[in-house]
C-alpha cells in the first residue's frame, strides 16, 4: 500500500514527509505503549498512536518505520515534527480513533505482519 | 582483542524529551561506518531502552559503545537507586515506573527483557544506593563464537 492511499483512508492531514507519499508500506501497527512496540512488533512500517511525544518518534525511529499516524485528531508539538522530517518518516494526522483508522487499513490490507518472538 | 572504537555520550536525567538522542546518534553513526542493518536495529533498540531508564530511574548516566571487530558493547553506567531484585526487574511486565511516565507510553516492565532479547550477552551490576552498569554485547553476524 502507498503512503498516499493511508492519507486517503483516514482523511489524513499529511503533517511532515510529503515527499515521500508514493513510498510503499507493507505492514502496521496500533499502540500507545511505546515499550510493548519496542518488545513485540518486528517489521512494521507503519504506527498509528495516540500519543504525541517525541519518544514516539524516537521509537519509530530505532524501529527503522516509515511513517507514523497520530489518531483522534491529537497534533503533535513542532519539535516532534521536525524530529520526524529529519528522521525521514512521513507523520500524518486523522481525527478516527484508533480502532476504525486500523480497521479501514488492514480492511484494505495493510495486514499486522510478524511478531518478534516473546 | 584490538584496542576498540568508542563512542561516549552524557544522558542528561533531567529531560524526558532528550531521552535517546544518544541511541540516534549511535544509530547515525553505525550506519555511516556500514554495519548490516539488523545489529544496527538491535544496538540503537537496546540502547534506546537503557536510555530511557536511566532517564525514568536513575537521573541520567552516561553511556559507551565500543566497537570490536567481532562485537559491539554497550555500558550504561548510572548513580542511581540500584535495583534491589535484579532477577525480579528482569521478569516482563515488572515495573517500578510512576504514572507519568506510563502515561508517555514507558513504564510497562518491558525495558530490561527487551534490552536482553535484542542482545546476545546481558550483564547487570547493581548496588542499592549506589547505582548500576548494564553491559550489553552483540555479536557481529557470522562472530557469534
Amino acid at each position: 500500500m502507498k503512503i498516499s492511499t493511508i492519507v486517503d483512508l483516514l482523511d489524513a492531514q499529511v503533517l511532515c514527509g510529503g515527499d515521500h507519499l508514493e513510498n510503499e508500506v507493507h505492514s502496521a501497527c496500533g499502540s500507545d505503549m511505546m515499550s510493548d512496540v519496542l518488545a513485540f512488533v518486528k517489521d512494521q512500517a507503519v504506527l498509528l498512536t495516540g500519543l504525541i511525544n517525541l519518544q514516539v518518534v524516537r521509537t519509530a525511529e530505532m524501529m527503522d518505520m516509515r511513517c507514523i499516524v497520530f489518531v483522534r485528531g491529537k497534533k503533535p508539538a513542532e519539535e516532534v515534527i521536525a524530529a520526524a522530517d529529519d528522521a525521514g518518516i512521513v507523520v500524518l494526522a486523522t481525527t478516527e480513533r484508533m480502532y476504525p483508522a486500523c480497521g479501514k487499513l488492514y480492511a484494505t490490507g495493510l495486514v499486522g505482519g510478524s511478531v518478534s518472538a516473546v | 582483542m584490538s584496542e576498540p572504537v568508542k563512542f561516549h555520550f552524557d544522558v542528561e536525567g533531567d529531560n524526558f524529551s532528550s531521552a535517546g538522542e544518544a541511541s540516534v546518534n549511535v544509530k547515525k553513526l553505525l550506519r555511516q561506518l556500514s554495519m548490516d542493518p539488523e545489529t544496527i536495529r538491535r544496538v540503537s533498540i537496546a540502547m534506546y531502552e537503557g536510555e530511557i531508564n536511566m532517564v525514568i530511574h536513575a537521573n541520567g548516566g552516561t553511556a559507551d559503545v565500543l566497537l570490536y571487530p567481532d562485537r559491539i558493547r554497550i555500558i550504561l553506567a548510572d548513580t542511581g537507586p540500584g535495583i534491589a531484585d535484579v532477577a525480579l526487574a528482569m521478569q516482563e511486565g515488572f515495573s517500578t515506573a510512576k504514572d507519568n511516565v506510563r502515561a508517555l507510553g514507558f513504564g510497562a516492565g518491558m525495558g530490561l527483557p527487551n534490552m536482553k532479547r535484542y542482545t546476545d550477552r546481558m550483564e547487570i551490576e547493581s548496588e542499592v544506593g549506589k547505582g548500576t552498569t548494564v553491559t550489553m554485547d552483540v555479536f557481529l553476524p557470522g562472530k557469534n563464537a
